[in-house]
């Protein structure tokens, strides 16, 4: 029975690594770029979570509102100030400028907000612990439902959104061509800067609801990277649905490590990514377009 | 202007300063003798920086690689000789063999993560190095996630055990440094330049991409694996947080950047700079750090050639050169002269 009850917990666990990838996925598909800052801005997004809670006494759902719109605005500027120089440089630059912003950005939150451990768990009421048991040892988590059910929303509204509206559909004619995207009147500058901006919106709201379903600190981000990624690379490189499997497969994975031995968990789902790299390059899905 | 253009390798000045090399390196040998305790100890860690920042030059600078994960390597350097010393290897050829060990397992490592390119090769070398980290933290023979030292090393006097060190280290560097410069100058050199230029050309005209990659993948994992063995004899006592820490990354990042991507003589005046810069501002704990990032990111921007870049392309400097310059070109080519 524990181990359904694992499997189930993997299968939630997955929607949280889903929306933690989402960002970086989005990144990669329009600019082409793996921002490795993507972990530490995420715990940015959880600290200012943590400050405005602990400033204004709201519930962190409350909370969270505010600070996507600031981290819109953080990854807005960001594209503007620092990436965009970084892609007229070359292919390696972003990966070295976005290395220097994970160790400033880190470090500067050690320096704010000290080595301590936090969590907002506490403070997300009753949510954060209640469950629906379904057998006498199979129970369902609240908050892993409400957190894969967000998860899905955004998935789904950013698959509505490069679908069907037409600032998303520029953004999709850009990842494919940048200059025939031009060519057409699309300034792809400032569709760079709008993706970045919901990127880094995307990782804040991971980062919030790290903080609510676990702990975070300072040196959090690296970590969550690594998750981001793997659950990027097993779900199929571009395929934003393929994100939320990948992320699924890493949690079931943790979670049944876990099962056998609690030191075992972050250790299967690498294993189980550098499998996924052995076998097959791609993914399970794949990617059959930039996009989508 | 007749003349026809003549394409040269060595010029006097490239001469005498090879040479110069030379002759530093054999005076470095005598330091143990002469200078004190500390400065042997200084230099030993010096030299492990210049290993680390050429290894990782190495990757980036010619293989167009970006690798955060040679922490990987150099925990398996440290770990590999404690291993071995629990085994009753004694502890300098344990260093060595440590470090042929690391090299060995960069081999099978490379046909994983060279699949990857780009963003993606970066992090999946850094899981590979997550992977070991966590093998390491579970095995109780090896100190577990609290760490370990050599205590084999009790058996020579802290002098003897400083001066061996010592000259390991600086045999290492010499060693690698040695094989760098002979390899960037061979053809594989050549084709190296043109996989990081554009690995696509390079293809298409035979250049055998994935094997020069892989070799300077796994000649990076020995340096690294050398450079963990060196650092674990000098300051005796490791953790597999610190000794596979990501800070090792943001180091030799900021080496390269600092000193020169691409150039030879760069990661070692990036490697001086470092230890400058550590032995100055270490005490100032974050800031330091924070610090590290912004001048990584700034150099990244707008010096993409570091300082020995910028110095090399001014005064057409090649102190130690592993590429060709092209002399008596007509003043309109002028502007496509440089390295080949």
């Amino acid at each position: 029975m524990s181990w359904a009850n694992a499997v189930d917990k993997g299968i939630l666990l997955g929607g949280f690594y889903a929306l933690l990838a989402c960002g970086l996925s989005l990144m990669f598909g329009v600019m082409r770029i793996i921002n490795l800052a993507h972990g530490d801005l995420a715990v940015l997004g959880a600290f200012l979570v943590w400050t405005v809670v602990d400033h204004t006494d709201v519930s962190p759902f409350l909370a969270m509102v505010p600070v996507l719109g600031l981290m819109y605005g953080v990854g807005y500027g960001l594209q503007r100030g620092l990436l965009e120089r970084s892609l007229r440089a070359g292919v390696l630059v972003p990966l070295l400028t976005t290395f220097g912003l994970a160790i400033v950005i880190q470090n500067l939150l050690l320096e704010i907000f000290s080595p301590d451990v936090r969590s907002l768990g506490g403070r997300a009421g009753a949510v954060t612990t209640a469950s629906w048991r379904i057998t006498g040892d199979l129970a369902i988590s609240e908050l892993g439902v409400l957190i894969l059910a967000v998860a899905i929303v955004v998935l789904g509204g950013l698959h509505l959104f490069l679908a069907h509206v037409p600032a998303g559909r520029a953004m999709r004619a850009t990842a494919q061509d940048v200059d025939t995207a031009e060519l057409v009147g699309i300034d792809s500058r400032a569709v760079y800067a709008r993706a970045a901006g919901i990127a880094v919106a995307v990782a804040a709201l991971a980062g919030a609801f790290l903080a609510i379903r676990a702990s975070f600190d300072p040196s959090s981000g690296p970590t969550q990277l690594i998750f981001a990624f793997e659950a990027v690379v097993i779900g199929g490189f571009g395929s934003l649905w393929g994100t939320l499997v990948g992320g699924m497969v890493l949690g079931v994975s943790q979670t049944i490590g876990a099962e056998i031995d609690p030191q075992y968990s972050v250790l299967a789902g690498h294993l189980v990514f550098l499998s996924v790299l052995a076998v097959r390059g791609r993914g399970i899905l794949g990617a059959r377009e930039a996009i989508a | 202007m007749t003349d026809r253009p003549v394409v040269q390798r060595w010029t006097g000045l490239s001469r005498g300063s090879t040479g110069g090399a030379v002759v530093l390196l054999a005076a470095l040998a005598f330091v143990p003798i002469v200078l004190s305790a500390n400065s042997t100890q200084k230099l030993t860690s010096l030299f492990v920086l210049v290993i680390l920042a050429a290894m990782w030059n190495a990757l980036a600078g010619y293989g167009g690689l970006v690798s955060v994960g040679q922490q990987a390597y150099i925990g398996l350097g440290a770990y590999g000789t404690i291993y071995l010393a629990n085994h009753n290897v004694a502890p300098y050829p344990a260093l060595l063999l440590a470090t042929v060990f690391a090299g060995a397992v960069g081999l099978p490592v490379s046909y994983l993560v060279l699949r990857m390119r780009g963003g993606q090769f970066a992090i999946a070398t850094w899981v590979v190095a997550e992977v070991f980290a966590i093998m390491v933290s579970l095995d109780k023979s090896l100190g577990a996630g609290t760490g370990t030292s050599l205590i084999e090393l009790n058996r020579y006097t802290p002098d003897e055990r400083r001066a061996y060190t010592y000259w390991l280290a600086l045999g290492a560097m010499t060693f690698l440094l040695a094989l760098l410069f002979v390899l960037l100058r061979s053809r594989l050199g050549a084709s190296l330049q043109a996989i990081r230029d554009d690995e696509e050309a390079a293809a298409s005209v035979g250049v055998r991409v994935m094997a020069g990659k892989r070799i300077l993948y796994v000649v990076a994992a020995l340096g690294c694996g050398a450079a963990g063995a060196i650092t674990l004899s000098n300051t005796l006592f490791i953790q597999p947080g610190s000794i596979f820490g990501i800070q090792w990354t943001a180091y030799m990042i900021f080496m390269v950047l600092v000193g020169g991507l691409g150039t030879f003589e760069g990661p070692i005046l990036g490697a001086i700079i470092l230890f400058l810069v550590q032995d100055w501002f270490a005490d100032r704990g974050v800031w330091y750090l924070v610090g590290l990032g912004l001048t990584a990111i700034l150099f990244a921007l707008l010096l993409p050639r570091g300082l020995w870049g910028a110095l090399e392309e001014r005064f057409s400097l090649r102190l130690l050169p592993v590429g060709y310059r092209v002399r008596g070109l007509p003043s309109r080519a002028r502007a496509a002269e440089g390295d080949a």
